[in-house]
């Protein structure tokens, strides 16, 4: 039974996702979310950005805009992703593996001057 | 015995007397020698060549006695040529502080002239100066505080043709502009000419900075693997590989802004600037990052690590398509790659009235007919049409609206109000077509026609 418990426990990832240069408006107009996502995708693989991106989609956005958040099942362009405070080229893109406690970032581009 | 002493004495007395004229001849000779000295040492120090001019001490002393700075680092500011594109929010900041600082040489570029709406955050730009020049209001307010430089105007907005001829005479570029296309055009012909780039940006409360391209290195070089000389820089296109959606691309005027917020970002690429210059080495290892700053934050100031170039970078990689004749015979077009804002046409002719048209036809008060403010609660307090009610557009669905038969929906410019009529449509409000729904075309911007006292914010 303990086995058990700890294994449901297993089942979701806790982590910080935040959101910057305007996204936020797209998400309850909240910089920061605390969020805990199932660790394993739709098809039982571990979960990566790329399945965190439509989880967002699907759960956090309350917005109807969602082409302003997702395009082509990935990020829109003019949106950067942050790992840890690092640009998600330096950690695999969309394939790196979220672990418990990481914090993503997601910028928009700003043009304005 | 007597008269011998007495010759004695007299002989001594003869010689002390000679001895005492020579040493008064040999004092005033030496008075002379050492007044004379001291003249030539001074028109020595008078024609001696200092390496600033002599009020320049005075101006940069303040910054002259940091040992970032320094002689050397004063020189170098003295000697360098930077160059501003876009003279506002970002640009006029930024001028204040490289004018103030000397750096040599100060180009301009921005084909605007000086409007009301700028006058919160263009520091430069002044009441007196509206409808003027952006360039030249940015000169005269420079002129004034550091008539020692050169000031280079450039009064045409920048484009393919003119961007390699403008840039060329300068050694670093600020990108102070505010559209996506001018900053790819900027980034690409900063590569092109192996020029650093200080890109900033600001909406809202936010603003974002990065130095770009730096080191400057020709698109596709790899360093000699036995140098220790580092790599070239990320351009813009390294990190933004494709631009934004239109349609997601927010300007000032639509999401406001802060006048402190774009200052700081300004002010901040000057300091880029002054420590890029005034540093010398344009070749130091510099590890790329994104600084992130957001006024409502509790930890306003975050630097984020960016990636190095993009193997397949289309401006700075070995397979670049961004070339120099690419950009000068206008096969590139910026705007076509960023694309444009389609104009909304959601309703028919029969779904839209004019204002004066609505002035006219509907009475207030009137209990057949409810007006529909779709701007946000913000912009609806600031000033909204007698009788209207607030529905912001995301709120629609969810509000209930009032049983009228004709329901008028108006916004600021007339794009929302239409998306806002269809989508009430789509909700079923419009009862099978018992219901009247429609906009007012032209939006409160129209409006201006009946009420020319309504405000304009924008
Ligand atoms: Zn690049």
């Amino acid at each position: 039974m303990a086995e058990k418990t700890k294994t449901n426990k297993e089942d979701f990832i806790p982590l910080t996702v935040e959101f910057s240069g305007g996204l936020e408006m797209l998400f309850s107009n909240q910089k920061k979310h605390d969020v805990s996502i199932p660790a394993r995708d739709e098809s039982g693989n571990s979960s990566n950005i790329a399945f965190l991106v439509r989880y967002l989609c699907d759960n956090l956005m309350k917005d109807p805009k969602k082409e302003f958040f997702i395009q082509d099942n990935t990020v829109r362009p003019g949106i950067l992703v942050l790992i840890n405070d690092a640009d998600w080229q330096l950690e695999g893109e969309d394939e790196y593996e979220v672990k418990k406690g990481d914090n993503i970032l997601f910028v928009s581009t700003l043009h304005g001057g | 015995m007597t008269t011998t002493i007495d010759t004695t004495i007299h002989t001594l007395r003869e010689e002390i007397a000679s001895c005492e004229t020579r040493l008064a001849e040999l004092r005033t000779q030496l008075a002379a020698a050492e007044a004379r000295s001291q003249t030539e040492s001074r028109n020595e120090q008078k024609a001696r060549k200092w390496p600033l001019e002599k009020d320049d001490y005075k101006r940069y002393g303040r910054q002259l006695i940091l040992p970032e700075i320094g002689l050397q680092g004063q020189l170098r500011l003295k000697k360098a040529s930077v160059l501003i594109v876009g003279v506002g929010g970002l640009g006029c900041p930024a001028a204040a502080y490289l004018a103030g600082a000397g750096v040599g040489t100060i180009g301009f570029v921005d084909g605007d002239t000086v409007d009301e709406s700028n006058l919160h955050r263009q520091i430069l730009h002044t009441t007196p100066k509206v409808g003027m020049s952006k360039v030249d209001s940015a000169i005269d307010y420079c002129k004034s505080l550091n008539p020692t430089l050169t000031y280079t105007p450039h009064r045409t907005p920048l484009t393919p043709q003119t961007a390699l001829p403008t840039f060329t005479p300068y050694d670093l570029v600020l990108d102070c502009t505010d559209n996506p296309a001018t900053r790819y055009l900027i980034s690409d012909t900063c590569v092109l000419l192996c020029k650093p780039l200080v890109s900033a940006s600001a909406l809202r409360t936010d603003g974002q900075l990065m130095l770009l391209n730096h080191p400057s290195r020709p698109a596709g070089s790899v360093p000699a693997r036995d140098s220790d000389s580092p790599p070239g820089g990320p351009c813009y296109r390294c990190v933004f590989p494709r631009p934004p959606p239109a349609a997601s691309v927010v300007s000032c005027g639509e999401g406001g802004i802060l006048g402190p917020v774009v200052g700081v970002m300004g002010v901040l690429q000057a300091l880029e600037a002054i420590k890029l210059i005034a540093g010398g080495r344009r070749d130091r290892r510099y590890e790329p990052s994104l600084l992130l700053f957001s006024a409502t934050a509790d930890a306003p100031f975050r630097s984020v690590r960016l990636a190095a170039r993009r193997p397949g970078c289309a401006a700075c990689s070995a397979r670049a398509t961004v070339t120099r004749d690419a950009l000068a015979g206008g096969s590139l077009d910026y705007v076509r790659f960023c694309g444009a804002v389609e104009p909304v046409r959601a309703l028919g002719p029969g779904e839209r009235v004019g204002a004066r048209e609505y002035y006219a036809e509907e009475p207030d008060p009137d209990p057949d007919h409810v007006l529909v403010d779709v701007r946000d609660k913000v912009q609806f307090e600031l000033c909204s049409l007698a009788g209207s009610i607030n529905i912001p557009y995301s709120e629609i669905a969810a509000t209930a609206l009032p049983p009228r038969r004709r329901i008028y929906v108006v916004c600021r410019l007339g794009n929302d109000s239409q998306l806002a009529a269809r989508r009430m449509k789509e909700l079923g409000l419009g009862a099978g077509g018992k219901r009247w729904i429609g906009d007012i075309r032209g939006g409160l911007s129209a409006w201006r026609e009946v009420d020319g006292e309504f405000p304009d914010y924008g």
